[in-house]
């Protein structure tokens, strides 16, 4: 945008130079064409095609007998009454109020008392929260189907010691919150990365400014620091609501503990996959993951929507 | 259904004959192993010994997917005998990443291996509609199926063809700990009815451990305890007739059986092959494990420290009278249709599961519990004294049960949306202690429309 404002007045007034100018844009567009062109075929051939396949299979409908017909939007239809994935699209709902403000929350938190200077190893405290996001997904969940154990983890086994029996982290609801906690412990040190980095390219005038005027540290954070990393924040929270209605990894390692309480189809996600590869229909699953990403589309435009309103009505 | 033991008679002389007659044959139980019945006519002519010669002095190369450990020890017999044949061995996953990916490079037309490993299950699932499986019967000499107990061969020869050779097999068995029971002063039950009362009494004289275990994600084992009692659940036609009798009254009654168990506290509900049960069995939690012939040596590297108190038996019976057992897991090798190599590829999976040297190998060195009679009775097998079951020769034992399995016992073409189902409905009643008779009902209207809805028809 810049550079077209402050060409203009050039292009007003020489002509040749105009020209000359065109045709060294010119040979940089074509270097910026060439430079762009591997990214470009790959995009095109690891997302566009393969987006643009699963469309047209949903449309189609495959049964072991009979093969492949014609179904127009019948998939569409049937996940659309599907309780199977409805349910499991509202329980990610409930799982996107709950875990993510929270997580968010504490993500600001930490990035917040990183940023404000005060903190004893800060350097140590900034590495040992991103951390767990480095942990593989897999192994997180590894990790914490063990901590969870009803017989031998440790949880269950202090649990026992106080006279009160091991918790219930694999019970029906109490499965939500057990995968809540391992998405907290995975991505708080994430979120707080990208608002940290946020709140570091703030100018420090603002709050040698507001010092001046005598505001105290918590008042400069309300007032000051949380209002210019607001698009930080709606970026983690966009992040968040994506990786929530994503959700895969976590069910899917727990349902080998827990196989009768994650079932086939607790989160949207694990249901696509297992009506492709265990139902073998991945006609329904493309039309399931299509409904899905509309799902999503959505939740992140009402949320990017009632940010903008926030943001202009202040 | 009574079987003990279920013999092959001289007037079984046709393959076709074996599947229609199995029933009256296991009702007359007893009688002579009768190994010289009469060679089956072939329905496809047989591949000339002169095509079969020229293709293994060939060079080829033949993909081979399996998740059998070590596997390459019994391939190099093969490639000694021919050395013009590669084989390309690639392991794949195991289960149902395994099935997965063969079928992705079915669908695909291409990556597909020439032989890939097939458990008895899943067989119907790779022969539906045109088929993906090559019909061995052509390849294999006509007296092959007397080589093996009616059971097996009845795993593999259905619907007219011959779709792998049978790998390993697991009888169902029952292993006990021989000193808690002693210590709690049960016998070793015979029957299911003095089973439950046991499991009681156990559990009322050792309130920290339990007979047995009901694992509420095991639909493999459950299926075997139907097959036990004599429930045929499933069949297949080969086309796209299905039958799916899962909730019939006899079914009931093993559903009730196990669940009732399981609420009246007397049996645990531990998910198996987890943590939990793993440690279960090292610390006595179960005193006794009904399992198939691999769990002998799967359980020895699990509960190592429990050594020398394990035995094994029969499986309770419900019939007093007789012995029947039944069958949980084991596979075959099958060759695939796009194999461009079919001759070389059938007579790999043929030699690999049935020239004694190999077959030996993988009974006495990678455990897997054979198929063919002749593996199941050679010394070398069947007199190993095992010191975890305090020297009880348990070879013997499984091979023996191997010859009360009952047979005919068919599977869908879409077993794994029914086992996984299973975790929800039955399964889900187990681990919850609700009414598993309903779960079993559960399971019965699921796996039917999932049925209807890929389009068989259900009779």
């Amino acid at each position: 945008m810049s550079t077209l404002v402050n060409a203009a007045p050039e292009v007003a007034t020489s002509a040749p130079r105009r020209a000359r100018l065109t045709a060294a844009k010119r040979r940089q567009y074509g270097a910026a064409y060439v430079l762009v062109l591997p990214f470009f075929l790959i995009f095109v051939a690891m997302v566009i095609v393969p987006l643009v396949y699963a469309g047209y299979l949903s449309f189609f409908r495959k049964r072991l007998i009979g093969g492949t017909s014609f179904a127009g939007v019948e998939n569409y239809v049937k996940a659309l009454t599907d309780p199977l994935f409805l349910s499991g699209v509202g329980r990610m709902a409930i799982f996107l109020v709950v875990q993510v403000p929270f997580m968010i929350a504490l993500a600001l938190f930490f990035a917040l008392a990183l940023d404000s200077g005060m903190m004893k190893l800060a350097k140590f405290s900034r590495l040992a929260i991103f951390v767990p996001y480095a942990v593989p997904g897999v192994v997180a969940a590894l990790m914490w189907g063990y901590l969870y154990g009803p017989d031998f983890g440790p949880f269950a086994q202090i649990g026992r010691a106080l006279g009160m029996g091991p918790p219930p982290f694999f019970s029906q609801t109490g499965m939500l919150f057990s995968i809540m906690n391992i998405v907290n412990w995975s991505f708080i040190g994430y979120n707080m990365i990208i608002i940290y980095a946020a709140l570091r390219s703030l100018p420090s005038e603002l709050y040698e400014a507001a010092r001046v005027d005598g505001a105290s540290e918590p008042r400069i954070a309300w007032s000051i620091k949380i209002p210019a990393v607001r698009p930080a924040l709606l970026l983690t929270v966009i992040f968040s609501v994506i990786g929530t209605f994503q959700l895969f990894t976590e069910p899917k390692l727990m349902a080998t503990l827990a196989p009768n309480v994650i079932g086939t189809a607790w989160s949207p996600n694990l249901y696509a996959y297992n009506v492709a590869f265990v139902n073998q229909d991945a006609n329904y699953a493309a039309a399931l993951a299509f409904l899905l990403g509309i799902v999503i589309m959505i939740v992140s435009y009402i949320v990017q929507l009632s940010t903008q309103r926030k943001e202009r009505s202040s | 259904m009574s079987a003990t033991p279920f013999t092959r008679r001289k007037f079984l002389i046709s393959t076709a004959a074996a599947a229609s007659s199995a029933w009256f044959l296991a009702a007359c139980g007893g009688g002579d192993d009768g190994g010289n019945a009469p060679a089956a006519p072939q329905s496809a002519s047989q591949v000339p010994q002169t095509e079969i010669d020229k293709a293994m002095d060939t060079e080829t190369t033949l993909t081979f997917w399996t998740w059998v450990p070590d596997i390459q020890n019994e391939i190099k017999l093969f490639t000694t005998k021919y050395p013009k044949i590669k084989v390309n061995l690639v392991n794949v996953g195991q289960g149902a990443p395994h099935y997965q990916k063969l079928r992705t490079a079915i669908q695909a037309g291409q990556g597909a291996p020439d032989v890939a490993q097939v458990e008895f299950q899943f067989i119907n699932s790779f022969t539906l509609g045109d088929g993906n499986l090559l019909d061995l019967t052509p390849h294999v000499p006509a007296t092959l199926k007397d080589s093996y107990p009616e059971w097996v061969w009845s795993q593999v020869n259905t619907n007219g063809g011959l779709w792998g050779i049978p790998q390993d097999t697991g009888p169902m068995g029952l292993l006990y700990r021989d000193d808690l029971l002693m210590q709690a002063g049960v016998e070793v039950p015979k029957t299911w009815d003095d089973f439950a009362a046991a499991a009681q009494t156990y559990h009322s004289k050792n309130p920290k451990s339990y007979l047995v275990n009901v694992s509420p994600a095991q639909p493999g084992q459950f299926v075997a305890y139907l097959w036990q009692a004599g429930v045929r659940p499933f069949t297949f036609d080969g086309q796209q007739t299905v039958k799916v009798d899962l909730a019939n009254a006899e079914a009931q009654k093993i559903a009730k059986f196990w669940g009732d168990l399981v609420t009246s506290g007397a049996a645990s509900n531990d998910t198996d092959f987890a943590d939990t049960w793993y440690q279960g069995l090292a610390n006595g939690k179960y005193a006794a494990l009904p399992i198939a012939a691999w769990g002998p040596v799967f359980l020895q590297g699990t509960a190592g420290k429990t050594s020398g108190k394990w035995r094994a038996v029969d499986l309770p019976q419900w019939d007093a009278s007789q012995v029947v057992s039944s069958n949980w897991g084991g596979s075959t090798d099958a060759v695939l249709k796009l194999s461009k190599n079919q001759i070389a590829a059938a007579q790999f999976a043929l030699f690999l599961n049935t020239d004694k040297e190999s077959a030996l190998k993988f009974a006495n060195e990678q455990f897997l519990f054979p198929a063919m009679k002749e593996i199941l009775t050679d010394p070398s097998f069947v007199n190993q004294e095992s010191k975890f079951y305090g020297g009880q020769k348990v070879n013997e034992k499984f091979a023996q049960i191997s010859g009360t399995v009952s047979p005919d016992f068919q599977w869908l073409p879409f077993m794994d949306y029914v086992y996984t189902n299973f975790n929800e409905t039955l399964g889900k009643a187990f681990a919850d202690k609700t009414d598993a008779v309903a779960g079993l009902q559960a399971w019965q209207d699921a796996c039917a429309k999932f049925a209807k809805d890929q389009g068989f028809t259900v009779a």
